[in-house]
């Protein structure tokens, strides 16, 4: 991978100081969930689902060459937009970058201010639950 | 604030200016506050109350010897009689103040359940109940091996009340039902509820949650027949924290305290405690003062208001809000009942609630979305939940303009 999560995460804090409105943001983070792709249908299990309380998600990973990819799907699109986020972020990377990310671009965006406060969205799990799988997969890998 | 001998005429845009919040913006854009099921807004009146409370006369009551102590009883005594008036309760003694409605749900199923319901005996609530209306008869049913009975909902999110006279049993001992519900609007016929239940045997316990009718329609719970009602004071324009237990003097004398220490006791001494009397037997520990003054600053603004003014008020903002809501394609009512108070609850084809309702927020539209503390309702429509959007007496046509076309707008994002 090219970049670093610092620098992916710059540029999403740079695409978001475009937008002048909540609505705005919110609109591109709608267009993001409506491209989010590739979540196996058959996966769509209450063993995958992160708990959020408005909304479902799912969320499954594979494994390359010690590198975690995730996959996430939701009824919500908004939701699917703030996984697309993330996984932007920390597809492709390593259990040690993931568990060491600290994305700040949530704050930095003002994301964290809109979303964070309140459990109906999920963020928060859904970030808990990417961390988790690292710690799964770094302690497969010391094995 | 008094009650004025004459009600104002109703002008929605003086009524508004009475209101600090609802002048403030979100984002740039007015906020339009259309969450008024969950908590309403609170005129200045009550805030000036509790201010005047806490800046002249704030002691402990009861106990105090000394002027502002014996101002401050006198405040929350004085409480005690707006609200029996309000409801035409026989005696404030009937008045027990509580957190709020769900306390007061918790305060009958401990107290009043526990020593009247026992192995096989039968609860009846209804599907549409609030979780605060379930949960705590579930804790009874597993401590007692008690029956839960559920009066089923119709497609129009009515109670059927043929089900309800065969749910009836000579094993009944509560029968606990909401007046309205938060999620549909629906408009129960308590009264004819509570005759069912006499009918059938007179020692049959009735419970109406009141919380969202409270402040929609005059209540008065000795026409209704009801043996406890229960509601909050942060619904009817009051403050959050106190809500109030009506229960029949002669039930409230029958049963145990719900909680003990301070104020509620008579006498004690190591060998043993006597009680206080109703209904300060239900009240252990420092009451909440500030919620007293500030309910009862609510109930003069009510007054002063009128429910006519309210109701007329209400209804055509419901009328109209539906008529408009209809015209959307794809968007579907949950909840069409022939009563119905105003609360809208509705599903988009394809859209997903949380979504609609954070872009109605950037809109400075603030509704609630989910399933509004009714999931087993939600599961009786088959749906995860809804956008709900709820009017107060304040709000307005234009307000309905601008939640409609930023809905609109939200619709055309998403879809």
């Amino acid at each position: 991978m090219d970049k670093t999560i610092q620098e992916i995460e710059n540029e999403i804090v740079d695409e978001f100081s475009y937008f002048d409105s909540w609505q705005d943001k919110y609109e591109y983070i709608i267009e993001l969930g409506k491209k989010l792709e590739g979540y196996p249908e058959d996966k769509q299990t209450n063993d995958n689902k992160v708990k959020g309380c408005q909304s479902s998600v799912w969320l499954v990973t594979d494994d390359e060459d010690g590198r975690i990819i995730f996959k996430a799907d939701s009824d919500s699109t908004i939701v699917k937009g703030l996984i697309a986020l993330l996984i932007r972020v920390l597809n492709g990377r390593t259990p040690d970058e993931i568990l060491n990310a600290k994305l700040e671009f949530i704050a930095k965006t003002g994301l964290q201010q809109h979303l964070a406060q309140t459990r109906a969205n999920g963020l928060a799990a859904m970030i808990k639950q990417m961390k988790m799988y690292a710690l799964a997969y770094k302690a497969k890998q010391l094995n | 604030m008094q009650d004025t001998l004459t009600k104002k005429i109703f002008d929605v845009d003086e009524v508004r200016k009475d209101f600090p919040i609802l002048n403030r913006e979100v984002d740039g854009k007015p906020l339009v506050y259309l969450d008024n099921a969950a908590t309403s807004q609170k005129p200045e009146s009550v805030i000036n109350a509790i201010s005047d409370y806490y800046s002249n006369y704030n002691a402990n009551i009861h106990r105090g010897v000394y002027s502002i102590s014996i101002k401050a009883s006198e405040a929350y005594e004085n409480a005690k009689i707006k609200v029996k008036e309000f409801i035409n309760a026989e005696s404030e003694r009937e008045i027990v103040f509580t957190r709020g409605t769900t306390e007061a749900v918790n305060l009958i199923a401990y107290s009043y359940g526990l020593e009247n319901v026992n192995e096989g005996d039968e609860v009846i609530i209804s599907e549409m109940e609030h979780h605060a209306n379930i949960v705590p008869w579930q804790v009874l049913r597993e401590k007692k091996k008690a029956v839960l009975k559920v009066i089923p909902v119709n497609d129009n999110g009515e109670l059927i009340i043929d089900e309800f006279k065969k749910l009836l049993s000579d094993k009944t001992k509560i029968v606990a039902v909401c007046q309205i519900s938060n999620t549909l609007g629906t408009i129960n016929p308590v009264k004819e509820i509570v005759r069912l239940a006499k009918e059938k045997n007179k020692n049959i316990a009735v419970i109406v949650d009141g919380a969202q009718a409270i402040h929609h329609t005059k209540v008065d719970v000795r026409d209704i027949g009801a043996d406890f009602y229960v509601f909050s004071s942060h619904k009817m324009y009051g403050p959050m924290g106190i809500g109030v237990l009506y229960g029949r003097a002669e039930l409230l004398e029958a049963i145990p305290p719900y909680q003990t220490g301070g104020d509620m006791i008579s006498t004690v001494s190591f060998k043993g405690t006597t009680y206080n009397d109703i209904p300060m037997k239900f009240e252990a520990g420092t009451p909440n003062v500030e919620g007293a003054v500030g309910l009862t600053a609510a109930i003069s603004y009510i007054n002063n208001t009128g429910f006519e003014a309210i109701h007329k008020q209400e209804t055509e903002l419901l009328e109209y809000a539906t008529e408009q809501l209809d015209l959307i394609k794809g968007l579907r009512i949950i909840g069409t009942a022939k009563e119905k108070t105003g609360v809208i609850s509705f599903v988009v084809e394809g859209l997903n609630a949380l979504d609609i309702g954070i872009m109605l927020d950037t809109s400075g539209v603030a509704v609630r979305t989910g399933q509004h503390c009714t999931e087993p309702l939600m599961d009786r429509f088959g749906i995860p939940g809804t956008v709900r959007v709820s009017f107060a007496f304040y709000n307005t046509k234009e307000e309905i303009d601008i939640f409609v076309n930023a809905l609109k707008k939200a619709i055309e994002i998403l879809r």
